[in-house]
């Protein structure tokens, strides 16, 4: 099997590129403004349910924004034909630390709907499915750091369904402060594509 | 093809699947009220394993550690234990791979004062000492995705085995509960504080349930070379909703798109019974019967297993393949415990009591947060 990487798009604490270029975020100039929130607005993206997200669901949205902007995904059609395979090493810890502090102490007790919902990792897959109309599959994987050996087994094994013909893939890694994202939109070529391999996706990251 | 090799189930009914499949069969749950547990200010029902059988069980089977495990580690490995020793496979060599299924791991570590190293609270990390326990060196694979965790684990097993890239895997799922699991679904109403009542017009909610199930696979070239009786994966599939991160689609949308890819070419009128998530939530039960309902399958036979075990989480999936599996086996059909009239959307058959069928498969259903869906199709030899 062979493919494309159609785009790809890296979001640390300190730049965004896409493929492989920075582009320039304009940072506000309130004080504790949010890196995540800056990038947002860079772009200008619309979508006021963002604001709602726990951190690592923002930064896995904002991978995948760029990415399908960039291949022009039609987001007003059900994607039936594309999937979501998401991987870190914290899952949801960031918000799990959040979540705890509401519930830690006996006399401040106030577990919160609003912050247990993204005590899961797969939510940032549901809020990218939810975003790009996405139906196919969502995944998401544990992995102790980031495995260019586990994603390209998967990028693999969801092309061998012959009803997928794309594919969001990457590191949605963020735990205190350190946002670490590689987003890939991945089709099949298998005309002139090239093979995944390990040493690509570890190129890209 | 994809056959289950062995299996084990450890829940609050039993330390091995048939100890757990044959309190199904006399209709014997596992659930309890608890009141003040976990330093809970409201009660709830749910299924919890005694911390005292564990350890007893697992100062059996560990004679050389140095490690100190938590419940949930102390668990997997008792459960993989099981399902290895039944299988008769090394599981140190490198043609077997370990997958870990849970959505929380350890998260009760989050609380102050404990004994464990910080990099305990990580599902990686618990994964690694659970495949480190039977000395295996291959990176295990770990699927959180949420309450689909356990159909998604066996999923992704199939697809590797598919590829040739291991010979055995050991798919376990586990889960424990805390007060962080409980008091964030209590702060959903999701939670019941009777036995639930899945598909039932007067359910008010799940219950949740601590268990460890394991599935070991394999693959076989053709189906003579394998015993008659044996359970065999056929097809499987997971699609998103695109609809709301916490509610399940109205229109059921992932559910039936993930049965439609799972059923593709298979004539439902061979599915003996469909073993569903069958949380007893109203939107879940609801959205269910209308995938059921979209796919004309209102005359299969529906059960689901929460009743006797709770919603065991990253377990369930597992756990409820093995028991549906069993009962396929027996040729027979497990009852929906709870369930007196119907109160979902779309008319299905929600099964009352035991009754017999000498069909060939079984559909397993599953939903949960992040928009997630799964089925699969099983099917005896």
């Amino acid at each position: 099997m062979k493919f494309d990487i159609k785009s790809y798009c890296r979001i640390t604490n300190k730049k965004v590129l896409l493929n492989g270029t920075e582009v320039p975020i304009i940072r506000s100039e309130e004080p504790n403004s949010l890196w995540l929130n800056d990038v947002y607005r860079s772009f200008g993206i619309q979508y006021l349910k963002f604001f709602k997200m726990d951190n690592l669901s923002k930064a896995g949205f904002l991978g995948a924004e760029l990415v399908c902007r960039d291949v022009g995904l039609d987001i007003n059609v059900p994607n039936k034909d594309i999937s979501i395979v998401c991987f870190n090493r914290s899952s949801s810890l960031d918000d799990d630390i959040i979540y705890q502090q509401t519930i830690q102490d006996k006399n401040n007790y106030f577990p919160s709907p609003a912050v247990f919902v993204y005590t899961l990792a797969n939510i940032v897959t549901g809020e990218i499915a939810i975003r790009n109309k996405i139906m196919g599959e969502s995944s998401f994987y544990i992995t102790e750091k980031f495995s260019p050996k586990q994603i390209s087994e998967a990028i693999y094994d969801i092309f061998r369904n012959n009803y997928v013909n794309g594919l969001l893939c990457g590191w949605t890694e963020y735990f205190k402060d350190n946002c670490d994202v590689l987003m890939m939109f991945i089709t099949r070529n298998n005309k002139s594509g090239k093979e995944i391999t390990t040493e690509l996706i570890s190129k890209l990251y | 093809m994809i056959y289950k090799v062995s299996d084990n189930i450890i829940s609050s009914l039993g330390f091995t699947s048939s100890e757990n499949y044959s309190s199904v069969k006399k209709y014997k749950s596992g659930l309890s009220f608890y009141e003040n547990m976990f330093d809970i200010p409201e009660p709830f029902v749910g299924s919890l394993l005694e911390n005292e059988k564990i350890n007893e069980a697992f100062s059996k089977i560990a004679t050389k550690s140095d490690i100190e495990y938590t419940k949930l580690e102390k668990t997997a490995i008792l459960s993989v234990y099981d399902a290895v020793s039944e299988a008769n496979i090394d599981p140190a060599d490198n043609s077997v791979l370990f997958i870990f299924s849970t959505t929380k791991g350890n998260i009760e570590l989050l609380e102050n004062n404990n004994k464990y190293e910080p990099e305990r609270v990580y599902l990686w990390r618990s994964a690694q000492l659970i495949a480190e326990f039977f000395d295996n060196k291959n990176e295990a694979v770990v699927v959180s995705n949420a309450c689909i965790s356990g159909v998604a684990a066996q999923i992704t097993a199939a697809r590797y085995l598919n590829a040739g890239r291991y010979k055995y895997i050991i798919v376990i799922g586990a889960e424990v509960l805390s007060k962080f699991i409980i008091s964030g679904f209590q702060s959903f109403k999701a939670l019941s504080v009777e036995m639930c009542k899945p598909f039932d017009k007067n359910r008010t909610g799940l219950n949740l349930g601590e268990a460890a199930a394991t599935i070991i696979y394999s693959k076989a070239e053709q189906e003579t070379d394998l015993h008659s009786g044996t359970i065999i994966y056929e097809n499987g599939a997971v699609c998103n909703d695109a609809n709301h991160i916490s509610g399940p689609s109205r229109t059921a949308e992932g559910l039936f798109n993930a049965i439609n890819i799972a059923m593709n070419g298979i004539d439902k009128e061979t599915v003996s019974f469909i073993n569903a998530h069958g949380t007893a939530t109203p939107y879940n039960d609801d959205m269910e019967s209308v995938a059921i309902g979209r796919h004309e399958m209102n005359d299969t036979p529906v059960n689901s297993l929460k009743p006797y075990f709770g919603h065991t989480l990253g377990a369930a999936g597992i756990l409820e393949t093995i028991i549906s599996a069993y009962a396929l086996q027996e040729g027979i059909i497990l009852k929906s415990m709870g369930f007196e009239d119907l109160g979902v959307v779309s008319a299905v058959n929600i099964n009352k009591d035991i009754i017999g069928s000498d069909k060939k498969r079984f559909l397993k259903l599953i939903s949960g947060f992040g928009g997630s869906n799964a089925a699969i199709i099983m099917r005896k030899i």
